[in-house]
């Protein structure tokens, strides 16, 4: 399952769209909202997204990560709006066979998401807003 | 042809709206769109860097427009 929601992302859920009997291992990543940001004190972030398109494109990572890897099952969650430091802004989840793929494939489901996936971030800090615009 | 364009993120701050339509002559391209864009709005061109999406599909500047297309401007993504 693939979801970008403006509520409170809902981790079992999508933890359990991952589960397989013929799966050995769920590998799961989920990212929080940070306290600093390139030498800044966050207050918030704000996240906003191009929904029809983001989802689109996290299917493609996805089958992506099926080409090179034994991507059985699946869960993919991101929030958007405004996000308070420690709140869960990603969640994926993914399940193979092996827990080693299960890792791989997980990584490159974050790391592309973040270079191709229509979502946005502004950091709200003590000093200002800014709108991120690298995938570090 | 008419044309829904879509902004996201600072484009939409520099814009002021998330969403117009605009009017494009046939057999018009994805560039002749960006020039329009640029001339009414030039704010616009405080965007820097940006992609592309037509359709919901990333897309070249040179690729043809038709009647109904959605053009959606893509600033640096920054998801995760």
């Amino acid at each position: 399952m693939i979801e970008i929601t403006d509520q409170s992302i809902d981790i079992q859920k999508i933890i359990d769209a991952a589960q397989s009997p013929d799966c050995g291992g769920v590998s799961v990543f989920i990212g929080t909202v940070r306290n600093f940001s390139r030498g800044k004190d966050i207050l918030r972030l704000e996240y906003s997204a191009y929904p029809a398109m983001a989802i689109k494109m996290i299917q493609r990572i996805i089958d992506e990560a099926a080409e090179k890897w034994d991507v059985r099952k699946f869960g993919v969650s991101h929030r958007t709006g405004v996000l308070g430091i420690g709140e869960v802004a990603v969640v994926i989840a993914v399940a193979t066979a092996h827990r080693k793929e299960a890792f791989q494939a997980c990584q490159y489901i974050i790391d592309r998401l973040k270079e191709i996936v229509p979502i946005w971030k502004k950091e709200v800090a003590v000093d200002g807003e800014t709108w991120i615009d690298d995938h570090a | 042809m008419k044309i829904t364009v879509k902004f996201f993120a600072l484009g939409k701050d520099l814009i002021g709206q998330d969403e117009l339509e605009m009017e494009l002559s046939e057999s018009g391209v994805v560039a002749d769109l960006i020039a329009q864009l640029e001339e009414k709005f030039p704010p616009f061109k405080e965007l820097g860097s940006y992609l592309i999406a037509v359709n919901l599909e990333y897309a070249e500047h040179t690729d043809a427009l038709k009647d109904g297309d959605e053009v959606a401007i893509i600033p640096p993504v920054s998801g995760g």
